[in-house]
């Protein structure tokens, strides 16, 4: 009993410690898309998430960050944290066929995001804000592709 | 040599217990306290604000339902507030994406990824009717029984108001 507790307990003390890093400190992403352009490619891209700045608040307007899909819990998507709440917002409701703006104050509690690539991404302006507890984290170093390596690029103004 | 390996020993040994207990609250399943009487007479039947937090109920809350985001009408579910994601709150589902559920003044279409929580005690519930319906990656997990006070130890049962739903 106790030769066998001795091999199996480090085994999975090092499985949860694995998880918990996971969880609450931060891990590898891999996304794919086209709503993130030019900052993200379709595919190739793989980019640290850290946790710690979402549990303590220090997320700005710029990074960009995760959180879970609020149409499907399933999804984690890959954004640009655009306003946080009480920041008034201002967006072109459709790029594609009208210049029309709309402006809006972001709820309490609540966060808009958008993609860089606003002719092709489904963000805040096609499902609203979205609760801060949907956010998992923030990307802050891109792995590959290689010439990307280092922080992300800053919103193209 | 003596002390400074014991103090290591119980260190890590807290360690273990400490990484090992926190994957398996989040994992598998985690014993909360229920606050406030919102969920009444389920959870809390007797609220006075005499009564000290020790006689609130604890309940058994289990997160293996969050691998697929499954859920039935009548779950009972633990969900971070959408105003403060700092605060849980615990209600029952009684809208699934898709359903349509009448309120005092409209009826409402539950969308794609959300759901329709309110509390038992429709007098004294903060749930949808006042922030609208809750989107399904907010919900941190399942009640599954009650734990505490010993002679309410029981299951939760899944209630569905079929008259105010309408389903899919």
């Amino acid at each position: 009993m106790g030769e066998w507790s001795s091999r199996v307990i480090p085994i999975v003390r090092g499985l949860c410690l694995l998880y918990v890093t996971h969880k609450y400190l931060g891990t590898t992403v891999v996304t794919y898309g086209p709503s993130m352009l030019p900052t993200l490619g379709i595919t190739g891209n793989v980019l640290l998430m850290e946790r710690i700045s979402t549990r303590t608040g220090k997320l700005r307007p710029g990074d960009v960050v995760f959180f879970r899909s609020p149409e499907n819990p399933r999804r984690v998507v890959c954004k640009r944290l655009v306003g946080m709440e009480g920041d008034q917002v201002t967006y072109v409701v459709d790029p594609k066929n009208s210049y029309k703006c709309n402006t809006i104050v972001v709820p309490k509690g609540h966060v808009w995001v958008e993609g860089d690539n606003i002719y092709n991404t489904k963000d805040s302006r096609n499902f609203g804000a979205v609760p801060y507890g949907l956010v998992e984290g923030k990307a802050f170093w891109t792995l590959l592709p290689r010439r990307d390596f280092g922080s992300l690029a800053p919103k193209p103004k | 040599m003596g002390t400074p390996s014991v103090l290591w020993n119980v260190a890590k040994k807290c360690f273990t217990v400490g990484v090992i207990s926190l994957t398996v609250s989040d994992l598998f399943a985690s014993i909360v306290p229920v606050r406030g009487a919102s969920m009444s007479p389920t959870f809390n039947p007797k609220t006075n604000s005499l009564l000290d937090s020790l006689s609130d109920d604890r309940v058994l809350v289990e997160k293996l339902c969050l691998r697929k985001y499954k859920f039935s009408h009548g779950d009972v579910i633990v969900f971070c507030s959408p105003d403060n994601h700092k605060e849980k709150h615990i209600k029952r589902i009684v809208g699934l994406p898709g359903d349509w559920v009448g309120t005092i003044y409209d009826v409402v279409h539950i969308p794609e990824g959300h759901c329709w929580v309110e509390g038992d005690n429709s007098a004294s519930s903060l749930d949808s009717r006042s922030f609208g319906p809750v989107p399904l990656g907010l919900v941190k997990g399942r009640v599954t029984h009650i734990l505490w006070p010993p002679h309410r130890v029981s299951s939760i049962e899944r209630k569905t108001s079929r008259n105010r739903v309408s389903p899919s």
